[in-house]
């Protein structure tokens, strides 16, 4: 049932590395984590790896396994054939600390700057009311266990460094039209989509809905309908005398 | 250094010498899961300056895991549910051993926590009428949980995480405590390394709030992540701080038994909730032959009964698959001894023939996935095979019910890491309201300490910090040639065996021997590689917290000489009444672990009289 696998893990830290070969005994309905485990346990006790769950719940060992952002517990050895060596990369749109491990700060930077959930005040008996139909969309984008791979992935910072400043990134756009579809947020978002997270410069390849671990539809439920808002407040001469007149884009929303 | 702090940035000069960086906050939280979270936000907003120190990157804390919901007596699907209600099921389900005042504290107040979730951005799933949404669940008698789909840890810990980034909350990723420091019996401190850099941080601080979760990973099948090493209970033990109830251990009766990689993994009991059904393999739904007498008036003895159940709460009772956490896993660990399991040894889990397919799939969203990819098993076309999983410790660091406060002033726990509430068995779903209730309650309580005692300067002697940098350095010191990870697993494996489910005389003494052998292999560990992003020397540090807290588990499992919730002794079937009111206590004796018995708290006659009225 076990058999020996071929493995090829890039090891190094900021001043540079290389890819090292081992070869790890492996047993049958095992994933790439558990050869990595393996790996740690009895030959490089100093292997770094981030993980917790391994369930694919909490989106910590994003890696890129041949090339492609993977997470290294959701992905199966019964996906490659017993001959095959897997090469595992750290995830290249981030600094590499060390080995596996990379500095995913840019992420949590770019959560600082997406301004916070502002609800109407409760009802009378102190609850909230709101249909299942309604927060369902808003569900789809919750459902992100912030991996990063989207971002990893999103051809906009990959190999562009110069635009991480003023680009949020696929995450974050899902975040911006989270709230922007919440039924009792009274923030207008879209003007700061469009600006500081430039959600202008994605031209929709898909790539982040193709790597996205939990099925989220990034691009045809979250940018798209996220890039037609902004477009609507911008350039909808309606809307635009609109928020001349009322000093508000749409009724009850503040912009922020 | 690169991104992994969250607080202004700027390097603070060090008064312990070169390699030291310090830091000054009123309020220092250990942990950031809900508890760490919710605790770091009510702190935040008496007044206090905060730090988050969290082991992992933020939002990936086990809270993640939690699957079925958040037990709260809203009323919003049952409106003759209300805390009364919430605090007997409660106290029932931990077998009349809990805190009564905290059992009602969380009950009175999980609501208002609720509620206040979804005003910072939470999304629950709906009833028609548009309020929160409440599921079923074991031991819980009206439809309570409120949930968003199978993942309402992930929304709960995004929503606090969103909330604390959002209050500019300092966080400290990716680095873990390993000291606390006090001054004539106060904390005055936590000594911390840096993941990343391997460097060392001083906090000052009079005020600590301990949430840093469970002891998982002292057994070998588990639910839990690497981070659940029992840092907090061990911090608190060598604090001078005492432990409670630690031969609790509960065992969720469904993991995964099947593929060996996943095994322990959850699957929620929110499947029995929405009618799944456990069988043998001669397909017999054996739950009905382990109806305790406990709980036979408010059980269906017939599958007929239970069945109708679904439909009509009022006119019948409850299936005996949703029988208390410890009932059913024992029943699943009978089933299994007796031949009568699965093919990968389990039971099997079966909701496939009893509801369509949208059903399960619009339910219970992650299970569907995380059978169809880790197991190749569609669960809307055939039954899952589980098996009973280390889930968590009803046990941990004694508190003060209404503060959270440890024997330790300026010491909070809350949470997981906390005693007393859950008694000797928790009810699911009761744990993230627990989290949201405590945690509050600790970092209000934290920050007013830190109010109440500033300008009292504590100090931080710098043989202390000396002292605890030699310690944690100590790993590359040795060269004894032992690996962590063959003692870790070593020390899994004997827990598993000797201390797990059923438990008895000999097999307990045989584990405080393997425990102190043990203890003395780690003494010769060596570690490879050099300080930074190290996982070995991480694993050797965690490693001594495990040690202590097993050793705490066996000792008391050893002297409680009774089953009950969680501890179910072999040579002592069945609840005893002298042990119905004790306590064991846990405190640290140089490199020994000590025990006494202590009188359960009484509980006023008020509630007291919720018992007799529903019998």
């Amino acid at each position: 049932m076990g058999y020996d696998l071929k493995l090829r893990v890039w090891r190094g830290d900021s001043d540079g590395g290389d890819l090292g070969d081992y070869v790890v005994e492996v047993q049958e309905g095992e994933v790439v984590l558990d050869a990595i485990h393996r790996l740690q346990a009895t030959q490089v006790g100093d292997l770094a790896v981030r993980w917790n769950c391994k369930a694919g719940k909490c989106g910590s060992c994003s890696a890129e396994i041949n090339g492609r952002p993977r997470l290294l517990c959701m992905t199966r050895l019964s996906d490659f054939t017993e001959d095959e060596t897997i090469t595992i990369t750290p995830m290249r749109s981030f600094p590499v600390i060390r080995d596996l491990v990379t500095d995913v700060s840019f992420n949590y930077e770019k959560a600082k700057q997406v301004p916070a959930f502002a609800p109407t005040p409760r009802d009378k008996d102190g609850k909230r009311r709101m249909q299942q139909v309604d927060v369902e969309r808003g569900q789809e984008f919750r459902k992100c266990i912030e991996c990063f791979l989207c971002q990893d992935v999103c051809h906009v910072v990959r190999d562009h460094e110069e635009n991480k400043e003023n680009f949020a990134g696929p995450r974050f756009f899902l975040r911006y039209a989270e709230l922007d579809m919440h039924p009792l947020d009274t923030n207008d978002r879209r003007k700061l989509a469009q600006e500081a997270a430039g959600i202008g410069m994605c031209n929709i390849t898909k790539c982040c809905t193709e790597v996205c671990p939990e099925g989220i539809k990034i691009t045809d439920n979250a940018i798209i309908p996220m890039k037609e808002r902004v477009a609507d407040r911008k350039y909808d001469p309606v809307v635009w005398l609109g928020s001349k007149i009322y000093k508000r884009g749409r009724t009850g929303r503040e912009e922020v | 250094m690169t991104g992994n702090r969250m607080d202004s940035g700027e390097a603070p000069e060090s008064d312990f010498g070169a390699g030291f960086e310090t830091h000054e906050y009123d309020v220092v939280v250990i942990g950031a899961g809900g508890a760490g979270l919710r605790a770091a936000i009510a702190a935040h907003d008496a007044g206090a300056k905060v730090a988050i120190i969290c082991k992992s990157l933020l939002g990936k804390a086990h809270t993640v895991m939690a699957e079925g919901g958040i037990a709260a007596s809203m009323g919003n699907v049952n409106p003759d549910d209300n805390w009364q209600v919430h605090f007997r099921d409660t106290m029932r389900g931990g077998k009349m051993l809990n805190n009564w005042r905290m059992a009602q504290l969380h009950a009175q107040e999980a609501s208002e926590r609720v509620l206040e979730l979804e005003e910072w951005g939470a999304l629950f799933d709906r009833t028609k009428d548009g309020l929160i949404s409440q599921r079923d669940f074991g031991g819980h008698r009206f439809a309570r949980l409120a949930h968003v789909g199978d993942r309402t840890g992930l929304e709960m810990i995004r929503t606090l995480q969103q909330r604390a980034v959002a209050l500019g909350i300092d966080v400290f990723m990716e680095c873990t405590v390993t000291e606390i420091f006090t001054d004539g019996g106060r904390v005055s401190g936590a000594f911390a390394y840096w993941r990343e850099t391997g460097r060392f941080v001083v906090f000052r601080t009079p005020s600590v709030v301990l949430a840093t979760g469970g002891i998982g990973k002292s057994y070998q099948v588990t639910s839990n992540s690497w981070e659940y090493t029992g840092d907090g209970h061990a911090l608190a033990m060598r604090t001078g701080a005492s432990l409670i109830n630690m031969e609790f251990v509960q065992f969720h009766p469904t993991g995964m038994v099947w593929p060996p990689s996943v095994k322990g993994i959850l699957v929620t009991e929110s499947v029995r909730g929405d009618g799944g059904v456990l069988r043998n393999s001669e397909g017999k739904r054996f739950m009905f032959d382990y109806i305790p007498d406990f709980f036979k008036s408010e059980t269906a003895d017939t599958e007929e009964e239970a069945d109708r159940w679904y439909d009509d709460k009022q006119a019948n009772r409850r299936p005996p698959e949703l029988l208390p956490r410890d009932e059913v896993a024992r029943a699943i660990n009978s089933e299994i001894k007796a031949d009568r399991g699965s093919p990968h040894g389990g039971v099997f889990l079966d909701i496939a023939s009893r509801r369509d397919a949208e059903f399960i799939r619009r339910r219970l969203p992650s299970m569907y996935h995380q059978f169809k990819e880790l197991a190749d098993v569609d669960i809307t076309a055939e039954p899952m095979e589980v098996g009973p999983t280390c889930h968590y410790v009803m046990g941990g660091v004694e508190v003060d019910a209404d503060t959270q406060r440890s024997q330790v002033e300026g010491l909070y726990a809350a949470g997981e890491v906390a005693g007393g509430m859950h008694g000797s068995n928790r009810l699911g779903g009761n744990s993230l309201s627990d989290l949201l209730v405590f945690g509050r309650r600790a970092g209000h309580n934290a920050a007013y300490h830190a109010m109440k005692t500033s300008g009292s300067n504590t100090r931080i002697e710098d043989s202390d910090v000396k002292a605890a940098a030699e310690n944690a350095l100590a790993p590359f010191e040795g060269e004894g040639g032992e690996n962590p990870y063959t003692i870790q697993k070593d020390l899994q494996e004997m827990m598993q065996r000797l201390v797990g489910i059923i438990r008895k005389a000999d097999e307990l003494t045989e584990s405080l021997t393997e425990i102190e052998a043990l203890k003395e292999r780690a003494k010769h560990l060596t570690v490879q590689g050099h300080r930074q992003y190290n996982p070995g020397w991480h694993l050797a540090l965690d490693l001594m917290n495990t040690l202590v807290v097993s050793e705490c588990i066996a000792k008391a499992a050893l002297e409680r000489e009774e089953s009950r919730g969680g501890h179910t002794r072999d040579d002592f079937p069945g609840p005893n009444a002298e042990w119905a009111t004790t306590n064991l206590v846990l405190t640290m004796d140089g490199d020994s672990v000590r025990l006494k018995h202590q009188p359960l708290p009484e509980m006023p006659a008020e509630l007291s009289a919720l018992f007799e009225e529903k019998k």
